[in-house]
């Protein structure tokens, strides 16, 4: 292994732990580690909101400018000082959280192939939001704003397009006229909006995409902000005063960094150096050696109906429909490469992929050639008749997914594991189609809540298994003989754990009174 | 399900976002310069002398009536030659470069000094055509600087040249 891709698994390595951990308290559906573009896009939002109103009370003006926002302050607790405060701080959250977001993608390995839109996409994100940033500060006009416009300034006017003429602007206290305040207004309402249409590219090549948290994980954001709006108001510091250089101030470090940063380094070219490297660097991240292509999905015109649901399914809108070439007023399902994870959630969701069809080989309407639905059969059918050798304790078969705990090592004699790209490959109809055949229950091994490799694998199982969403497992089907259990890759003893458990149950359940009744397939052979 | 041990979980780490974010919002607190040093900011954009030349009588006759004009200004506009003392010592010495790719623009100079607060002599020179010796503007003055005072060396034709603000 080499050094980019040892570091990259060790931050990999530390996310996981510390979304795990984050877990008992948030569960995985709530668990802000695992949503951090959300909780982005809704501090975002905090912003716009409270944003609008400052705009409607601020007076653009020198002095204005400084005595609007000062007043609104006065007393902070009143409603214009919390959205003051709130503005500051929802915007101060929006880059914590958008430097997270970036370092789990960088660590989860998420920059290339059919990712590398979103990542580029969003790596220009970066610079807009603190473009918004610095400029919103300059808009109180107190002695921070002005120690950021003067540095700000300085750090522009070595780009050529300036002319070294724009930190003239603040030179001295009359160089500075009213228009320039209106003029930043619309900087700061400007980029904002160019920002929110980036936001609508980054998620494009994304379906089902969360873009907003939970209700409980916004509630509770807003609260931890407003409490913050309260015990520490956003007050403005003395006025600008172009003819003194500010002493010591309070500094948003979240924000501002880069003038300490670019006082320190003192050159602007090395300034501008260092952030166009790490600008290129980003960019240049997709085209790291890439791990070796696994193939995409296929569609088979012969057995697609064109009934869309792997279209609703797709996480990552890799799948279109277009008329049938070979049946007139039917749909095909068209599968675009470059976008296909091959995660096989399409797979699961074809109504064609169920084993009770007679069909062998069984072809489906759209299939993963790596580990096609015809194979999972084979490999259940091959496994059930071993577990019938099995002459004591329940015959379990497992079915888990490859990116969550290692399920092999349960393999035993009455014990069957049947590996997964995602428990979303898994067409439902396999959970009645073992317990039919000989299985006494079925354990479904996905990843931790809201943790699926492929975003929605899990939860798709979940909606099928429990009839919210097509191809739905039948009523029939006992739920006490199947149960799903989220194990990420750390979670091997909660798997081994899970599995101990389920039997205990099982045994409880002889001599068994809801047993499906035996199904045996008789066998087409289609040319 | 309601369970007490997640809610307080929750309370802590929300929190512990809240305060990272409170904290880092304000402090540490920063400081661009020491307490007992002024700051000297030059900053001039001027744009610098034409080298003309004089049409003799034969051009002149040359051309067209209308477009007899005596001198012969190129577009380009001249190097500008800048020197800064400070106490008598050199402090910065420049040759600005006009911008433009016909090097018609203004030429800019900023640069900030941290100097000591108190008594100095601060000299400038100018020489914005830069064919001719010496410095056709200049400008010397003994300047009392407090501490965290800005004091701005600029230049503008309209104000006599050089001038400190």
């Amino acid at each position: 292994m080499n050094f980019p891709a040892a570091v990259q698994q060790q931050a990999k390595r530390l996310f996981m732990r510390l979304e795990e951990a984050c877990d008992p308290f948030f569960g995985g559906a709530d668990n802000p580690l695992r949503h951090l573009g959300a909780y982005g896009l809704f501090l975002l939002w905090l912003v716009v909101g409270s944003g609008l109103y400052l705009y409607i009370v601020l007076d653009t003006g020198i002095e204005a400018v400084y005595r609007s926002i000062g007043e609104l302050s006065t007393p902070p607790w009143q409603i214009g000082g919390v959205f003051r405060s709130l503005h500051r701080y929802a915007a101060d959250g929006l880059m914590l959280v958008m430097l997270l977001h970036l370092l789990r993608e960088a660590a989860y390995g998420r920059f290339q192939g059919f990712r590398h839109y979103s990542w580029l996409t969003g790596v220009q994100l970066i610079w807009l939001a603190f473009i918004a940033g610095i400029g919103g500060y300059w808009l109180v006009w107190d002695q921070l704003a002005q120690v950021s416009a003067i540095a700000s300034t300085e750090l522009l006017d070595w780009l050529p397009m300036f002319s070294g003429a724009s930190a003239r602007n603040f030179l001295t206290p009359d160089s500075l006229s009213d228009r320039f305040f209106t003029v930043l207004i619309f900087i700061h309402i400007g980029v904002p909006l160019l920002l929110i249409l980036g936001l609508w590219a980054h998620v494009q090549r994304i379906a089902h995409v969360d873009y907003l948290p939970s209700w409980r994980g916004m509630l509770a954001t807003l609260a931890a902000l407003l409490l913050l709006s309260l015990v520490q108001p956003a007050l403005s510091q003395p006025p600008a005063d172009l003819a003194i250089v500010p002493g010591a101030i309070d500094f948003d470090w979240l924000i501002l960094f880069i003038h300490p940063l670019s006082d320190r380094i003192g050159s602007p070219a090395l300034v501008w150096l260092l952030l166009f490297a790490a600008t290129a660097l980003l960019f240049l991240l997709p085209l790291l050696p890439a791990p070796v292509g696994v193939p995409v999905a296929v569609v088979d015109p012969a057995n697609c109906t064109g009934c869309d649901r792997c279209l609703a399914d797709c996480p990552y809108a890799a799948i279109s429909m277009t008329a049938h070439p070979a049946r007139p007023g039917f749909h095909l399902a068209v599968v675009d490469a470059d976008l296909c994870a091959a995660c096989g959630l399409c797979a699961g969701s074809c109504p064609s992929s169920t084993p009770f069809r007679r069909q062998e080989p069984l072809c489906t309407g759209i299939d993963m050639p790596q580990l096609s639905v015809d194979a999972l059969r084979v490999q259940l059918e091959s496994e059930l008749l071993r577990l019938r050798q099995a002459t004591s304790g329940s015959r379990v078969v497992v079915f888990s997914c490859q990116h969550a705990a290692d399920a092999q090592t349960l393999t035993a004699d009455d014990t069957a594991v049947i590996p997964l790209l995602c428990i979303g490959q898994l067409p439902p109809a396999f959970v009645e189609y073992a317990l039919r055949s000989g299985a006494d229950g079925v354990l479904l091994g996905a990843c931790r809540d809201g943790g699926c490799e492929f975003r929605l694998g899990e939860r798709w199982l979940a909606e099928r298994l429990t009839g919210e969403r097509p191809p739905s497992l039948r009523s029939r089907v006992p739920a006490t003989r199947w149960r799903t259990v989220s194990a990420g890759v750390h979670d091997q003893s909660r798997l081994i754990s899970a599995l101990a458990d389920f039997r205990r149950r099982l045994a409880t359940l002889d001599p068994p009174g809801d047993r499906l009744p035996p199904y045996s397939r008789k066998v087409v052979h289609h040319v | 399900m309601f369970k007490p041990v997640a809610l307080v979980g929750q309370i802590v780490l929300y929190g512990a976002f809240a305060a990272f974010i409170g904290y880092f919002a304000t402090s540490p607190k920063y400081r661009q310069i020491a307490d007992d040093v002024a700051l000297i900011k030059l900053s001039i954009s001027h744009l610098g002398d034409r080298e003309c030349r004089k049409r003799t009588p034969e051009e002149l006759a040359k051309l067209p009536p209308n477009m007899r004009a005596p001198l012969d200004c190129p577009r380009e506009r001249s190097d500008i030659k800048l020197e800064v003392d400070l106490d008598g010592q050199l402090l910065f010495s420049t040759v600005m470069h006009p911008t433009g790719l016909y090097k018609d623009g203004v030429s800019t100079v900023y640069r900030r000094f941290e100097v000591p607060a108190g008594k100095h002599h601060l000299a400038v020179r100018m020489n914005d055509k830069i064919v001719n010796p010496g410095f056709n503007f200049s400008k010397a003055d003994e300047v009392e600087l407090k501490p965290a005072q800005v004091l701005v060396i600029d230049f503008n034709p309209d104000r006599g040249g050089l001038f400190f603000k």
